[in-house]
């Protein structure tokens, strides 16, 4: 149980961690984080930097959709630019990596304010409309702008290197792509100590009041645009050196439905959402798959019968959240927080 | 010397006339009360003050400026704060937050700073959190539920809570619309000192719109009546209670001694 948690300052009492248990617990977390790809195969460091590429594009999505209330469907295209202005400085200019990353971003940013035009006159779903339509032209320009995109055969992106050290494969591309994850997590949890990060919530709680209260709505709606198309553009970035090649198929509209799903199973407007969120999606068709090799030896014809029930049983699980977690995975470690903290009293 | 004044202010809502021709002058430092029966058009009269909704016709002059013009956050800047009549707090936010939103205009942070949470966010966040404890949280005694989810307050605190967002801005015009509605004897008491308080201590003006005859009659200094959208009376609060005509409109025609008795306030709020 834990028993007050005295501050001397208010700066002590604003800090983004506020106890000492979440401290230890963070360096712990931290040490896994540095430990792991000395003890994990290939195998399970490909999928770490997949879902860290995912946690980077979950939490811009989360930004915009869970704190700001401005539901978008165009991650996946956003992410598209990031990776196209990657893969296009990589083939014609040879400038560093760290450099396509930014300008990738720089770009994705652009293009994601343009589509957040429509936010300033509409909401709710038919923003989601907007912002649909915001993905289908872009799907457009990457197939059919051949000089940049190459069209459907798509474009080859070298590795980076830093160093001298080519960040080939996934246990060297872990170094890069995980500082970068926690980074930007821990920009998202900062902004929403701000006014910044406070106005964006105040207008996906009552629009009206916040204007009234000093708000620019056009301004800040924007901002939130902004920001969460630059997450996809790095995540956009990162994706595209990590698979090494890209085409108009890697970022279909299920991919931005995909993020909208991770952030509303792991939580909408909370940072924490946005991590469970994209593990949750990222990591549970594998272990699907684990327990349907699990199950072969014991059934005839198992992959006929189990690998179609695998989709059905990831979509259910979805639902299932829906239904009896509405507030997503981050409201379950904040029971199983509460729990511990009044241990052994119960609430 | 007038902080606010409303001239000529007319609004309507297709055929609906809200305000027609409403003049009003804001003695600065006063408690000005606009009051009226259901559908007068006192919250239209402040939500055009406010910026929300444009009139057709008319100015509002605020501090010699003609804000006629101005969307609400400039208003906002300006220093109009206010509350609203359905109490409109940002449920998704602790009381602390809804507070520091209430102080967005006087806050200067930018996203780069605000994003590392370095240099300027910080030292602004601890500044504009030590200026809320001080100034906020321990004059309206909420210093205990600074980290409760607004969602779950009871009702009175809310209206506390809103009262300390709208505090938050430092306003120099403080818009309460019906700042005791729905509480009961106790909680109105206090709040009829807290408006009383913001006015001695906070060099702010109130403006408000209220039902409770008793609380407006107590410690308004001036007060305004509408009825359907026209000005019917203006003045102190002993003149516009002896006013046959207020007394018509507000509470119908009848017995006017009892009437006046009602509007007398025979529950003295503060």
């Amino acid at each position: 149980m834990r028993i007050g948690s005295p501050k001397e300052s208010y700066i002590a009492d604003e800090a983004l961690f506020r106890t000492r248990t979440q401290w230890v617990w963070l360096w712990l977390l931290l040490a896994v984080l540095i430990a792991y790809p000395f003890v994990a195969n290939l195998y399970w460091l490909f999928l770490v930097c997949l879902i860290s590429i995912n946690i980077i594009s979950a939490t811009g999505l989360n930004i915009l959709t869970g704190y700001t209330g401005q539901v978008s469907l165009g991650q996946a295209a956003f992410m598209g630019v990031g990776a196209y202005t990657v893969a296009w400085l990589d083939n014609n200019t040879g400038s560093p990596f760290f450099i396509n990353l930014l300008a990738g971003a720089g770009m994705a940013t652009l293009v994601g304010l343009i589509a957040g035009l429509p936010s300033l006159r509409v909401k709710g779903l038919y923003l989601a409309i907007a912002t649909i339509g915001a993905s289908f032209i872009l799907q457009f320009i990457f197939i059919n702008w051949e000089s940049v995109t190459r069209g459907t055969r798509g474009i080859n992106i070298e590795p980076p290197s830093v160093l001298g050290v080519t960040l080939d494969n996934p246990d060297t591309f872990y170094w890069l792509v995980m500082p970068i994850m926690v980074v930007m997590v821990l920009l998202a949890a900062n902004l929403f100590r701000t006014r910044i990060g406070r106005a964006f919530i105040a207008i996906r709680d009552r629009d009206i009041s916040a204007s009234v209260l000093g708000i620019n709505l056009p301004f800040y709606k924007l901002m939130s645009f902004g920001i969460a198309s630059f997450y996809a553009g790095i995540a956009g970035g990162l994706y595209a050196y990590f698979f090494g090649a890209i085409n108009p198929e890697s970022f279909p509209l299920l991919m931005s439905i995909f993020f909208l799903a991770a952030i509303i199973v792991g939580g909408m407007g909370t940072i924490l959402g946005s991590i469970l969120g994209a593990i949750f999606m990222t990591l549970t068709p594998e272990i699907l798959r684990y327990g349907v090799d699990i199950l072969s030896p014991y059934i005839d014809n198992a992959p006929q019968i189990l690998s179609p029930l695998r989709t059905a049983v990831f979509g259910a699980l979805i639902v299932g959240f829906l239904l009896f977690e509405p507030h997503g995975l981050a409201e379950i470690w904040r029971r199983v927080r509460r729990f511990f903290h009044l241990w052994p009293f119960r609430t | 010397m007038h902080i606010l004044s409303v001239d000529g202010l007319t609004l309507s809502f297709g055929g609906v006339h809200a305000l027609r021709g409403v003049d009003m002058q804001v003695a600065k430092g006063s408690i000005t009360a606009v009051i009226g029966p259901n559908g007068a058009g006192k919250t239209s009269l402040f939500n055009s003050i406010s910026g929300f909704y444009r009139p057709q016709e008319g100015r509002v002059v605020f501090q010699g400026e003609d804000i006629t013009r101005l969307r609400p956050p400039h208003r906002a800047a300006l220093g109009i704060g206010r509350t609203f009549q359905n109490i409109a707090l940002f449920r998704g936010m602790t009381v602390l937050d809804n507070v520091k939103l209430g102080a967005h205009v006087r806050m200067r942070t930018g996203l780069l700073s605000a994003l590392w949470y370095l240099g300027k966010a910080r030292r602004e966040e601890a500044e504009i959190r030590k200026q809320i404890e001080r100034e906020v949280f321990d004059f309206l005694e909420i210093d205990h539920i600074r980290r409760h989810p607004v969602a779950n307050l009871p009702y009175g605190l809310q209206k506390r809570v809103e009262l300390a967002r709208a505090l938050a801005m430092r306003p120099k015009l403080l818009m309460l619309d019906e700042p005791v509605a729905g509480m009961n004897r106790e909680e109105k008491e206090d709040m009829a000192r807290f408006i009383l308080d913001v006015k001695e201590q906070w060099d702010t003006t109130v403006l408000m719109v209220e039902h409770d005859m008793g609380m407006v009659m107590d410690i308004s200094d001036q007060v305004y009546v509408l009825n359907f959208g026209q000005l019917i009376a203006a003045g102190k609060p002993s003149e516009v209670q002896a006013n046959p005509e207020v007394i018509k409109a507000y509470l119908g025609s009848g017995d006017i001694h009892s009437l006046r008795q009602r509007l007398g306030g025979k529950t003295r709020a503060a």
